[in-house]
């Protein structure tokens, strides 16, 4: 099937903006009489608060001072529970807690005084690991430190390891690793009693934090407006923790009838803002000595840190991918999430999978030594094919073709060739090199009945004009979203994308199109903004304005008529959870995701054998996406991940003391720079998915599962040493390496 | 930014004399500030206590690089980019110049001084090693007159130094009649670019006839000031090349150093690693 | 501890404009452009000068304006974003992060766009090696660097197509 414009790199369209320096966000922007919000922060890991303190030397008169007793509403971040506080009354559970929030006008004094606000508290012992977590050395969040668990059942996994021919066992675990988004997150909050309250600011979720503000307000819903200001990434980590920030802000703004302008700077930002979940999973494989896996038993840990936010649901993520693209007939997955006193973690691109993928592609290498056989071997003889089920028993009607991805993806990076002339060339030298892959798949949209809870809504207009106009609340934050939704609208209308507007994302004017996340933007939201854009077209021709097959040129006239005649021309799409699409989520088994994204990605690192430093020196990505919708865009969703990953992999390292972060800085916690990518080359196959836009399924996570394992493979096949976490910092890597010299 | 702003002063003295007037008069009060690459992350992180600097910055006199016959005074308002632009020292003196390359960005080389960098006295600076490889001398000016010492005496502790509060580095003085014809640098830190270091190694060696006729060795962020591995020199120094020499050498090295576990890497590592580097400059030597 | 009503006049040419600033001595450049000047295209992302998001050109090079205090702006010619562009018409470098997909948050863009700038008023004929290592105190977490490497290999060739 031909089309116009999808398929083609149109340029961004805030590109000139963006350019130019003239996009503007939260920080960009300012409000008459503006002052600025500080949040002051509990020094101590777990403690009771007795106290606060005002040092003497600062005119407090001249701040204004919101503790807990200054909420109207509820004292919590509304999200899936109820249970994380705005600011902390009595106690404290994680250091950098938010207690008291301060505003001034002058920023630097404002500085000043939150230095200047002492706590009392009495310290209560804390708990900093998943194992004293699970142990309940201290019970520090519900009956028993558990945010959550599931239990993924396929087969008889038991019996299975009792008749096997071999075990295989691993424990691999993953680091907490930070977003890092280039801008800091950052809110300014008006609220009155004559507007309610309006937010602007750095945002992936804006009914998220119109949610959270309802509640923490007590206000109705058509009294709090929230609008995503121009954001400079996300990745995830602007998913929750924005209504924490908005929630402090709109407090202040209500308490001194100011606009109050929150930033973080980037200290601030590293050490009270979500990470990715540090994880740790255990393996349990039992595969015949000819390489088919007969059973997979899978152990899955979260820590969530102190409060519960999200970890439900990316341990639900996690747990799904657990077992990969293979057809194996028996597995068993027990996962849960765990609280600890740190920060809460969150949300970052991937939500669980990337933890889950990691340690079982790893865990695959390490089988198919076991055995004697070729890792990408292993792999080809487990894909899974059409008709096959997958853990949670969702049968994949997918034309999925693994072997063939592999192939292309060998094929592209020289994989066999390497694999031989790098185990040949290495003993002895001092760089040496190695190649490995991995194999996995991504879910796009929300988990099982989760896009029909969400309901989303996309409403259109066209113009007197013959402009279109799409409200959705799905954000911008350089994925892509304005271009990728014009594209679709041009296409199902027949103008030029030019002709398009995305409205921005305003609660007040954009209806809610759930939140901008877990791959779902294109796939369903831009479903819903074809359907949409369709409807204008339908009314058009049935008012007898365009005819059915019509010019780009009648659709400008079409809409000048219609609106003449009856007025505005609007539309709206809701989403439908299709019939066969069905969940259970009591035995969690079902049709856990509409489409999955396929992969293979190769690795080529080089590792240094006297510094234990390792470099990615070429990397290859293949996927299956349903249909590219923008080149350009899609490409560098990939190209970008494949980086977040090689950080993940190699180089991001969260340093802990006491559920605190110590290297907070940039200097300290290193992502890539441009030394430090390889090549990174990007190759889609397209099966078209029926109810994604032009066939599009979502792509933005799916780098992010298999870039890490690629990594750690090759780094393995460099070096013999056995990676069993992430990241492998030269520091591991030394120590490891001294034990394969022994 | 984490500091109260309005209440940090900077002057601007109008010319070498009076800026080491300033200085004279009022010892201790005014930290120099050149180009503020250190001092201002201090200040945005609000852990800056002084409050009052004497910007130095626009002293052209102290940012000349002076080719003589016999030594090159390199001024010590020199920027990493002055360093790296100047034919001499890449010809003469490659090491200054690896330093100055691996500093940071580009744009913080345009703005880092080697002044500075020697004053900011971090074990973790990245031009220290080279200098103590060409047995660098400092030059100190103040109102008092001038003074040099060997840089190699200049740091007696961590962040503690040769310099009086009324003092300024003036120039840094490399002789051009040191020939060591083999040279190495390698500054570990994991990424390929705007790395902190975790272990930095600098040597300089001369071999006659298979033996190391003359050798210096120099590392930063193993010990609490930039370190002149000298047991390791003399172990090595006159010996046949051999992989019985390296072996002592490496444990010598390993005693002489004292790295610590730190946010950023661990003392095993940068033993493990400073131990490889002496290899790797072995290796340099043998060619 | 006194107030130090210690702001000063600085004079300076602002993207090819002689303005002048009231601004405390050691206030930060980024600041000083950002609130005084009204230039909200020069970018905090880092406060620390690693990631380069508040990158502008002062007398030629790049600096970070995080790292430099006001008072040594004074005197000194200074290009931000808003100086690339001239009046409506985009230089080489910015239509080609438009083109080839430079740019994708936008906020690491300002910065991105005058290292890139002042790269190829440097070197002119630059190679890829070459982009990897001028843009290395820049930081992108969005586009994993390879659209920014074809955007000013395309803006190279075009400034030759012009020349």
């Amino acid at each position: 099937m031909t089309t116009r414009v999808i398929g083609k790199s149109v340029p961004r369209k805030e590109g000139r903006e963006k350019v130019t320096g003239r996009a503007k966000y939260a920080d960009d922007l300012t409000f008459p009489g503006m002052i600025f919000g500080a949040t002051v922060r509990s020094p101590v890991a777990r403690g009771r608060i007795l106290g606060i303190h005002f040092e003497s030397q600062i005119p407090w008169d001249e701040f204004t001072i919101v503790t807990a007793q200054d909420i109207p509403g509820k004292n919590c971040i509304a999200l899936l529970i109820d249970d994380q506080p705005c600011l902390a009354a009595g106690f404290v559970n994680h250091p950098e807690e938010p207690v008291l929030l301060l505003a001034h006008a002058d920023k630097y004094l404002l500085e000043e005084a939150r230095r200047s606000v002492r706590f009392e508290i009495e310290p209560l012992p804390a708990i900093f690991t998943m194992s004293d977590s699970l142990a309940r050395k201290e019970v520090i969040w519900g009956g028993g430190n558990i945010f959550k668990s599931y239990q993924v059942n396929k087969g008889h996994v038991e019996h299975a390891l009792r008749e096997a021919e071999l075990i295989v066992e691993g424990t691999y675990e993953t680091g907490a690793q930070e977003q890092l988004y280039i801008e800091p997150q950052g809110v300014i909050a008006r609220a009155n009693a004559e507007e309610g309250v309006t937010v602007w600011g750095s945002l992936q979720c804006p009914y998220y934090v119109h949610k959270a503000l309802v509640v923490l307000f007590g206000f109705p819903k058509d009294r709090i407006r929230v609008v995503q200001a121009e954001t400079g990434g996300g990745f995830g980590g602007k998913e929750e923790y924005p209504s924490m920030i908005a929630a402090h802000a709109a407090l202040l703004a209500w308490k001194s009838g100011k606009a109050v302008k929150i930033i973080y700077d980037r200290a601030e930002d590293m050490a009270a803002t979500t990470k990715r979940h540090p994880s740790r999973t255990s393996h349990r494989t039992a595969v015949t000595r000819d390489g088919k896996l007969i059973a997979m038993d899978i152990d899955f840990t979260l820590d969530g840190g102190a409060y519960e936010t999200l970890s439900p649901v990316v341990l639900s993520r996690g747990t799904i991918h657990a077992a990969g693209p293979y057809n194996c007939p028996n597995i068993r997955i027990r996962s849960r999430a765990v609280a600890t006193n740190a920060p809460p973690h969150g949300a970052f691109r991937g939500f669980g999978a990337p933890q889950s993928v990691f340690a079982l592609e790893r865990h695959l290498d390490f089988v198919a030594e076991a055995i004697g056989l070729a890792p990408d071997e292993l792999r080809r003889r487990n894909f899974i094919h059409p008709g096959e089920t997958i853990a949670v028993g969702q049968v994949i009607h997918e034309k999925v073709d693994m072997d063939r991805l592999m192939d292309r993806a060998f094929e592209l990076s020289g994989y066999y060739e390497k694999r031989k002339q790098f185990a040949e060339e290495n003993p002895g030298r001092t760089i040496r090199k190695g190649i490995g892959c991995a194999s996995f798949f991504h879910g796009a949209g929300f988990t099982g009945s989760g896009e029909e809870h969400l309901a989303s809504e996309v409403a259109a207009e066209a113009t007197r004009e013959g402009r279109v106009r799409i409200m959705a609340a799905s954000t911008e934050m350089g994925q892509g979203t304005n271009t990728i939704f014009s594209q679709i609208a041009s296409e199902a209308l027949g103008i030029d994308p030019e002709r398009i507007e995305i409205v921005q994302p305003d609660t007040s004017n954009v209806p809610n199109s759930g939140p901008t996340v877990a791959s779902r933007t294109s796939m369903i939201v831009g479903k819903l903004v074809e359907t949409a854009a369709l409807e204008i077209r339908r009314k058009l021709v049935e008012a007898g304005f365009l005819k059915a097959e019509y010019a780009e040129g009648d659709f400008a006239e079409a809409c000048g008529r219609y609106v003449d005649k009856f007025g505005r021309v609007t539309s709206f799409a809701k989403y439908e959870h299709p019939r066969d699409l069905r969940w259970d989520d009591e035995r969690y088994e079902g049709h856990a995701y509409g489409a999955y994204g396929w992969a293979v990605y190769v690795a080529e690192v080089s590792v240094d054998m006297r510094t234990a430093e390792v470099h990615v020196e070429d990397f290859v990505a293949v996927q299956e996406v349903g249909k590219v919708i923008n080149p350009v865009l899609a490409s560098g969703q990939i190209e970008g991940g494949v980086a977040q990953g090689i950080g993940m992999a190699v180089y991001e390292n969260v340093v802990w003391q006491e559920g605190r972060m110590v290297n907070g800085q940039m200097t300290n916690y290193i992502m890539p720079t441009s030394m430090d990518v390889p090549p990174i080359r990007v190759y889609f196959e397209e099966n078209p998915y029926e109810r994604g836009p032009a066939g599009a399924k979502g792509i933005g996570e799916l780098p992010l599962d298999g870039t890490a394992p690629a990594i750690a493979n090759a780094i393995a096949h460099a070096t013999g040493a056995n990676i069993t976490r992430v990241p492998v910092t030269p520091e591991v890597l030394s120590e490891l390496l001294e034990s394969v010299r022994a | 930014m984490r500091s109260r702003v309005p209440f940090y002063e900077l002057v601007s003295p109008r010319d070498l004399p009076s800026a080491l007037e300033i200085l004279a008069r009022e010892p201790g009060v005014w930290k120099p500030f050149a180009g503020g690459t250190d001092l201002m992350v201090l200040f945005e992180a609000g852990k800056l206590a002084q409050r009052k600097f004497m910007s130095i910055w626009n002293l052209q006199d102290l940012r000349k690089i002076e080719v003589k016959p016999d030594a090159i005074a390199i001024g010590a308002l020199s920027t990493y980019s002055d360093i790296q632009g100047n034919e001499v020292l890449q010809r003469e003196f490659p090491l200054m110049c690896r330093a100055a390359l691996e500093t940071g960005s580009i744009a913080t080389q345009n703005r880092g001084t080697l002044g500075g960098n020697i004053a900011n006295a971090s074990p973790a600076a990245d031009s220290p090693p080279a200098l103590l490889v060409y047995d660098a001398e400092i030059e100190l000016i103040s109102a008092k007159g001038t003074c040099r010492l060997p840089y190699r005496d200049f740091h007696t502790g961590y962040k503690k130094m040769r310099m009086r509060d009324d003092e300024l580095i003036g120039r840094i003085h490399l002789n051009r009649s040191v020939k060591q014809n083999k040279q190495y640098y390698r500054k570990v830190g994991t990424r390929r670019a705007q790395a902190i270091s975790k272990t930095c190694f600098a040597a300089g060696g001369s071999v006659e006839g298979g033996r190391i006729d003359d050798v210096r060795i120099a590392l930063g962020s193993v010990a609490p000031t930039v370190l002149r591995a000298t047991e390791t020199e003399n172990v090595l120094r006159g010996e046949k090349l051999s992989g019985a020499l390296l072996k002592m050498a490496q444990a010598t090295l390993g005693r002489e150093l004292s790295p610590i576990d730190d946010m950023r890497s661990t003392a095993a590592y940068r033993r493990r690693v400073a131990q490889n580097l002496l290899g790797e400059f072995f290796e340099v030597l043998a060619t | 501890m006194p107030d130090a009503g210690n702001k000063i006049r600085l004079s300076c040419i602002l993207n090819g404009r002689p303005t002048t600033l009231d601004a405390y001595p050691m206030a930060r450049l980024l600041d000083v452009l950002r609130c005084e000047a009204g230039l909200t295209g020069v970018k905090e992302g880092c406060g620390e000068g690693e990631c380069g998001a508040c990158c502008v050109e002062l007398d030629g090079e790049l600096v970070n304006s995080c790292l430099i205090p006001a008072l040594h702006a004074e005197g000194a010619a200074i290009r931000t974003i808003e100086g690339v562009a001239i009046g409506e018409k985009l230089d080489e470098v910015q239509q080609a992060f438009i083109t080839h997909g430079g740019a994708q948050c936008g906020i690491c863009t300002p910065g991105m766009i005058l290292a890139a700038v002042n790269l190829l008023e440097r070197k002119p004929q630059v190679s890829e090696a070459e982009i990897r290592e001028g843009l290395a105190g820049n930081l992108c977490r969005c586009t994993g660097y390879t659209k920014i490497f074809a955007s000013v290999m395309a803006a190279c060739r075009e400034r030759e197509r012009r020349r």
